[in-house]
């Protein structure tokens, strides 16, 4: 309603702006989205920023840390820093097309099951959550272990196909809950196709979630990725923070106190993660009003929703003695 | 008790389903794993050891798709699940009868004592929001982050390493023999300290977020107002009035969550050696040992599924909705 009285009156810059400011109002969204971002761009040009040849051996075994190598060298010589450069696009690569394939499958099985209901919801729903149940790297380990030697392609489909319940159990939810309400209905009087309403009246009313969804999705693909590379399972072969960890297990790094050889590999799957958590819980602050806490309140804190409700701007004060 | 009727039917379909997609994940993927095994050992396989691929996939017999998944359910349902690889010519049922308790107690007692920590560190923090508590929010997004082995990496190379405080590796010493004395009992505990300790905090921060956030959601409800208006103690509101209502969705999530914390487990064993079935597992995997494979993740789901009946049983009890039919 505010849009248009304030589009009436022609100001419209001043209605953009804070709408556009509304991802970014949360700190917790603009620290977790860098940090995210930052990764991203090391994944994108990690390769060309690589100071040596992730592979080549040199007789520089197991050094600490120096200007020379900046994180060191492996048991074979090799430089950790660009290990790290070089293996970030695979562990990434895997996170986001993971992602990308997991939230579709997500944001097909939910909207269909929520919006159908019925007997097509209970029959997806029931797949769904039984595969909520079973437990995730057992089950990859089964499937990974028929397909040997396949490259990313293959785990990041297995990845994939264990990742999607989560995301499809809240869609589902959610549908369930705009499907009753009035502008569905509205547009269904209005004749709307049901691909129509899907697509233009559901699907944008959770786009947050969804985006949500996305991201844990990452965060999971990125986890579950890591720990199946550092079984020795997929391919290690190429560059990615697991296989390094694989390779530092198999070298003993852990006995022989080569910290600066394990320690960079798990960090960087932990920041990725945190920027990914933070930027999700920060998205569930926007998204529910409920959970916003405001800083300066301490004294007030648990008078949230009733100081909340008072009316703000000065429309009392000529009532007011 | 229509709640339990309904969850029941669910885990008879789940179970049914996870036996299902044991037995034809060997048949749906590229090769077979029969003849792979057999070119891998250069036809060095013995008659009982092609005997014991048979009984795993029942691929050998040729008598067609039902009659090889009866075969194979008869198979589950006296727990004949062939022989090992790894472990020749160990039957894989008794592999498992090994090194399931290991897992079992370890596993258990971990992720419980975690969700009773976290659910509580998360009520604290949902009612103490605005204040320096808010800090478990970053705290716990860069805990959900790190690969819970991870933290079994860095635990080892400090404590077991650099400080020698606890063993690095295996479930009791060497000098003990798996029995119930004080001697192999205190061992095993001091072999479980730092796994244990590892998985908690592998999986405490997920339980901490999503408890504070329904405590904050909860906080809200005009339920608290009225607790807060009569003048109560402020710890009655919190643990009476909020935490109560918001640790609902807390049992929720913990069975949910219980398939992804389990797989996270799995890899702490590998970590310490410890001789669990997730050991077991990666020992597997690593001999193409797939009868032991293939049987551990049917056991592993059952696992979880007894968890999650025992989470819904809970969730009767604290739930008085679930008994008058609110809830189906």
């Amino acid at each position: 309603m505010s849009d248009l009285l304030i589009d009436f009156t022609g100001d419209a810059v001043e209605t953009d702006a804070p709408r556009r400011a509304m991802w970014l109002r949360s700190p917790k969204t603009v620290v977790g989205l860098s940090v995210f971002g930052a990764f991203v761009v090391i994944a994108i040009f990690g390769p060309l920023l690589a100071p040596y040849d992730p592979t080549a051996t040199s007789g520089d075994v197991l050094a600490h840390p120096s200007a020379a190598h900046l994180l060191g060298t492996t048991s074979e010589g090799q430089d950790v820093l660009s290990q790290i450069l070089v293996g970030a696009r695979e562990s990434m690569l895997v996170g986001i097309v993971a992602a990308v394939i997991g939230e579709s499958l997500a944001i097909a099985v939910g909207i269909t099951a929520g919006y159908l209901g019925g007997m097509a919801d209970e029959a997806l729903s029931t797949v769904t959550n039984i595969f909520l149940v079973i437990p995730v790297l057992p089950l990859e380990i089964v499937l990974s272990a028929y397909l040997v030697n396949s490259g990313w392609i293959a785990i990041t489909l297995i990845i994939s196909l264990t990742a999607w319940p989560w995301g499809a159990r809240t869609l589902r939810a959610q549908t369930l809950s705009i499907r009753k309400r009035d502008y569905i209905d509205a547009a269904k009087v209005a004749g709307d196709r049901t691909w129509r309403i899907v697509l233009f009246e559901v699907l944008p009313n959770e786009s947050a979630i969804i985006v949500t969804g996305f991201l844990f999705q990452i965060l999971f693909a990125i986890l579950v990725q890591t720990g199946l590379a550092f079984l020795g399972i997929g391919n290690v072969e190429t560059w990615s923070w697991g296989s390094m960890l694989y390779f530092a297990q198999n070298s003993d790094a852990f006995l022989s106190g080569a910290w600066w050889w394990y320690v960079p590999p798990g960090l960087c799957v932990a920041l990725v993660g945190m920027g990914l958590a933070l930027t999700n819980l920060g998205i569930d602050e926007i998204i529910n009003p409920k959970l916003r806490v405001y800083k300066n309140d301490k004294k007030h804190r648990r008078w949230i929703p009733f100081v909340r409700s008072q009316p703000v701007g000065d429309q009392f004060e000529g009532a007011t003695p | 008790m229509r709640f339990l009727a309904r969850r029941g039917i669910f885990y008879v379909l789940t179970a049914w389903a996870a036996i299902t997609i044991n037995f034809l994940i060997p048949r749906l993927m590229p090769g077979n794993p029969v003849e792979a095994q057999m070119a891998h050992h250069q036809g060095q396989l013995t008659f009982q050891e092609t005997k014991a691929l048979d009984v795993a996939f029942g691929i050998g017999l040729h008598q067609g798709f039902w009659s090889e998944y009866l075969q194979y359910w008869n198979n589950v349902v006296h727990l004949n699940f062939g022989l090992s690889f790894t472990y020749f010519p160990t039957p894989v049922s008794t592999v498992i009868a090994h090194s399931l308790p290991w897992t079992i107690i370890l596993v258990g007692l971990s992720v419980i004592i975690a969700w009773v920590l976290g659910t509580i560190l998360g009520i604290v923090a949902g009612w103490r929001r605005g204040s320096s508590w808010d800090l478990t929010l970053p705290a716990g997004a860069f805990f959900r982050g790190i690969p819970t082995f991870w933290i079994g990496l860095i635990a080892v190379s400090i404590f077991g390493v650099r400080l020698g405080w606890v063993p690095v590796s295996g479930g009791y010493s060497t000098n003990v023999v798996p029995s119930w004395t004080w001697a192999f009992i205190g061992s095993a505990l001091h072999h479980s300290i730092l796994p244990a300790l590892t998985i908690i905090l592998g999986s405490i921060a997920g339980n901490v977020l999503g408890m504070r956030n329904m405590m904050v959601s909860t906080l809200t409800e005009d339920f608290v107002l009225v607790g807060e208006a009569k003048g109560l103690p402020g710890h009655r509101v919190m643990f009476r009035y909020a935490a109560r209502n918001a640790i609902l969705p807390s049992v929720v999530g913990f069975a949910l969550e219980l398939g992804f914390v389990v797989s996270g487990a799995l890899l702490v064993e590998q970590v310490y050696s410890y001789p669990g079935i997730g050991y077991v597992l990666f020992q597997a995997v690593g001999s193409e040992d797939y009868p032991l494979m293939q049987a551990i993740f049917l056991i592993i789901t059952l696992a979880v599924l007894l968890a999650n009946i025992l989470a819904d049983v809970v969730f009767v009890i604290i739930d008085p909705r679930t008994r008058q039919g609110a809830i189906t």
